[in-house]
């Protein structure tokens, strides 16, 4: 899509979206009897054609086990593994491949840092920092490791926008923080956390700092080396790949002091029953046989989002955001719960006098899809003394028309429960 | 908008959402719990005062959606009065009305029937029983919160 500029400017960016929508073939789908309008990108996205074929084409012809066997399929399918680890490093700009862990989606990945990287270190006394708009995911696993350690998890408040408080984080994190774990992009609220002042507070004291991708990789590049943290972990269902495969990325010399988790085939090196040797990373953190499928369809997603350019993406989503909180707000009753200077394609919201799941069944009659609750962050919930809210999560192939059928839904809605 | 809407979404589920009978704390209660909805957070208490087998007042508070608020409103008009025997029997009937396995009878149900219209929305059952299988929960004094999974 070609636009001549100060003429005629429908939309910023670059993305011909019809094109893409062409390449998901459940957009096509009629729900309820009208054409499916997807915005619960947050929860997971859909999968184009190519993610789709080549998760056929990997059980179709290259199928076998890896890292075993000396024939030919067998080595076809540890190519095609080892392949995928070479497009994961490419896409996070990793500095090697082997600091690249496949795990089942980011909730593995933290609980594999929790327990593998936090457990040995923490001591009573020591302190983990999260940020007040963590999804459970980000929350639990610590809870667990300070409660095994006696140590304490302390909580960064956000400002009534959603936005970190960078002030307090200032004085929250100190000399006692060994691990901070922080969100990229909040799930419930869309608030973008500025990582790097995040790593550059964590590392002044010397503390360890994972980021939580799950919500981010769709929406914004992301450079490991550039953005400063120590563990990085996303979810390949997130970002047009398959479900069950996710990533974990490690510095290098943090992942090589951190002892297994799980205990297995392909993650030691030789064993006895007097004394087991393990593998060096990343195989020492994938006990039994991966989901070498998934990594193959996550790899495949990644450089279909690669090739069509995340800023590309994001100029797009920011203009649908923009476009979405103008249309939200003109509806009577509708508060956006959210309104952080910098978000990422998320617009959560209440109406007056109707509940989030009433939304939420409206909608779907029209064939539209949002979330409706908590969204797996009660603190944040109880942050703004609701109980839950609505949300439209937009993804690379939604349009300004898909804003449009929400925003009548809604009204419809209203319109229902006036 | 679908019938299936219309039928969800009656005027009697709108009265009782917007304006909910016996939603406060009952302070002599025999028997009360607290119900968990975990896909959206919702949480309800339900309240009962049982004399002689019967149930004297019912009340709760809480609720969340529409249905789930309508569906503790009108549960607890359908019960004041009713033996406790009656209950039991009353939830059966309903909960086989809002899934559907009643073949459409729900016969003697009365005004409980307005939510027949759930049976369409099986997403939506789990928000129509919060208020009964926390009553249920109340009755066997079970002490812990109810949760709807």
């Amino acid at each position: 899509m070609k636009v001549e500029r100060g003429v005629f400017a429908p939309a910023r960016g670059d993305l011909d979206v019809a094109r893409l929508r062409a390449d998901f073939p459940i957009l096509a789908e009629c729900v309820n009897g009208r054409p499916l309008v997807y915005l619960d990108n947050g929860a997971t996205t859909q999968k184009p054609r190519v993610v789709i074929d080549a998760l056929a084409r990997y059980y179709e012809r290259d199928n076998a086990n890896v890292h075993r066997g000396v024939h030919t399929l067998s080595r076809r399918a540890t190519d095609a593994y080892d392949a995928a680890r070479a497009t994961a490093q490419r896409f996070l700009n990793a500095a090697s491949a082997d600091e690249i862990v496949f795990v089942r989606g980011t909730t593995e990945a933290i609980n594999l840092v929790a327990s593998s990287h936090a457990r040995p270190r923490l001591a009573a006394g020591d302190e983990v920092v999260v940020t007040a708009m963590e999804h459970h995911s980000n929350i639990v696993p610590w809870q667990l490791a300070c409660e095994a350690a006696g140590a304490r998890l302390v909580v960064i408040p956000i400002d009534d926008a959603g936005s970190l408080r960078i002030d307090q984080a200032e004085k929250l994190i100190g000399p006692r923080t060994r691990i901070v774990a922080v969100t990229h992009v909040s799930n419930a609220l869309g608030s973008v956390v500025p990582v790097a002042r995040v790593v550059e507070l964590a590392h002044r004291h010397g503390a360890v700092v994972l980021v939580d991708g799950a919500q981010a990789v769709s929406h914004i590049a992301v450079d490991v080396q550039a953005l400063g943290c120590d563990f990085y972990a996303f979810s390949g269902h997130k970002i047009f790949g398959p479900t069950g495969i996710g990533v974990l990325w490690g510095r290098a010399p943090l992942l090589a002091a951190m002892p297994p988790w799980q205990g297995g085939g392909d993650m030691i090196r030789t064993v006895s029953f007097e004394k087991t040797t393990y593998a060096e990373p990343p195989f020492r953190f994938e006990a039994g046989t991966p989901d070498i499928g998934g990594a193959v369809g996550l790899a495949v997603a990644l450089d279909y989002v690669t090739a069509i350019g995340l800023d590309a993406i994001a100029a797009h989503e920011h203009d649908l955001l923009a476009y979405a909180t103008e249309r939200l707000l003109g509806i009577p009753g509708l508060t956006i719960v959210g309104t952080a200077g910098d978000k990422a394609s998320i617009v959560s919201f209440t109406v007056d006098g109707i509940h989030p799941h009433d939304i939420g069944t409206v909608l779907d009659q029209e064939g539209i899809a949002i979330r409706a609750g908590h969204h797996c962050a009660m603190p944040v919930m109880k942050r703004f003394g609701i109980s839950g809210t609505a949300r439209a999560s937009f993804a690379l192939y939604n349009s300004r028309a898909d804003v449009d059928a929400l925003a009548a839904g809604i009204e419809s809605a209203t319109r229902l429960f006036a | 908008m679908s019938g299936d809407l219309r039928e969800l979404y009656q005027q009697l589920v709108f009265d009782h959402y917007k304006r909910p009978r016996n939603q406060h704390v009952l302070g002599q209660a025999t028997h009360h719990a607290e119900g968990h909805n975990p896909l959206c957070g919702d949480e309800v208490t339900v309240w009962i005062d049982v004399a002689d087998g019967i149930v004297r007042d019912v009340a709760f508070e809480g609720g969340g959606c529409a249905i789930a608020t309508a569906s503790a409103s009108l549960m607890t008009e359908a019960i004041k009065g009713r033996p406790v025997a009656d209950v039991e029997r009353i939830f059966e009937a309903f909960h086989r009305m809002v899934t559907g396995k009643d073949g459409g009878t729900h016969a003697g149900l009365g005004k409980l029937e307005v939510l027949a219209g759930v049976r369409e929305f099986p997403l939506r059952v789990k928000c129509a029983t919060l208020a009964w299988h926390t009553l249920h929960a109340a009755l066997e004094r079970d002490s812990k919160p109810v949760i709807t999974e």
